[in-house]
């Protein structure tokens, strides 16, 4: 499968487009984790314990938008879009959408 | 000993304030030290916000690659900018901060670049996220993703 956030690939045509696929998951943060991210509030620095959380949760996320791509029998997602908003103060939904194609 | 609890709150507040300005801007030197060395070292490593690769002959290799970082503000600065919210104003304090973050998360997604043998990202998007909301009383931090197409070396004509 390729990803891409591009509206094409170079050198390779689309054969057919199948649409819309996208995946979300919803994190929240556990508290341990805060209470040394707390910590650093006071100090200031990276919370490298949310930059992990968020990374994993796309990651997920790319991982659910994929599997609806391989679904459709696509073997590339183009023009790749993410979007981040907070569900409540402890959790933020992760988003990601793309459109599945079938490449050359 | 009186005394000492009788102001509790306030030697609390002015102990956190000054640790936080201090261990704050020690803390921000040391990044800003850190970033600038790896700057120079993926300079090699362009970026464009381009939607279209330069060279379009031939088959190219293209990745999709990101970086993100969460940084946290410290307490001198969210007291700061707790200030700057109510007379309005240019927030320097984050300024910096976000600064950092979009740097970091920039150098990250460079570094993956390299990896994979890449000298150029297109299509660079940037998306950024307010870590805690507007909650006074959860750990505030802005996490900044940048990501892009890292582009394959071009092909020989």
């Amino acid at each position: 499968m390729l990803l891409s956030n591009l509206e094409m690939v170079p050198g390779r045509r689309v054969l057919k487009h199948l649409g819309l696929v996208q995946g979300s998951t919803v994190r929240a943060k556990h508290v341990g984790k805060d209470l040394f991210a707390g910590l650093k509030n006071i100090v200031g620095g990276e919370l490298k314990a949310y930059t992990e959380l968020l990374q994993e949760s796309r990651e997920e996320a790319t991982q659910r938008m994929v599997k609806q791509a391989e679904a459709a029998g696509a073997n590339a997602i183009l023009n790749i879009r993410y979007a981040t908003s907070s569900i409540t103060s402890g959790a933020a939904e992760i988003f990601a959408y793309g459109t599945a194609v079938v490449l050359e | 000993m009186q005394a000492f609890f009788d102001y509790f709150d306030v030697i609390l507040f002015v102990t956190l304030f000054v640790l936080g300005y201090f261990a704050g801007r020690w803390n921000e030197r040391r990044h800003y030290a850190s970033i600038r060395k790896r700057e120079r070292e993926l300079s090699g490593v362009l970026l464009f916000s381009n939607r279209f690769p330069p060279y379009v002959t031939g088959r190219v290799e293209t990745r999709l690659v990101a970086g993100s970082a969460v940084i946290s503000g410290d307490y001198f600065k969210n007291v700061l900018a707790g200030l700057y919210s109510f007379f309005g104003g240019r927030v320097r304090s984050y300024e910096s901060l976000i600064d950092r973050a979009r740097r970091e998360a920039v150098l990250r997604m460079k570094a993956e670049a390299r990896k994979f043998g890449s000298g150029m990202i297109i299509n660079a998007k940037f998306q950024t996220f307010a870590v805690g909301g507007r909650n006074e009383n959860s750990v505030r931090g802005v996490e900044i993703l940048a990501y892009g197409t890292a582009l394959g070396p071009a092909p020989r004509a």
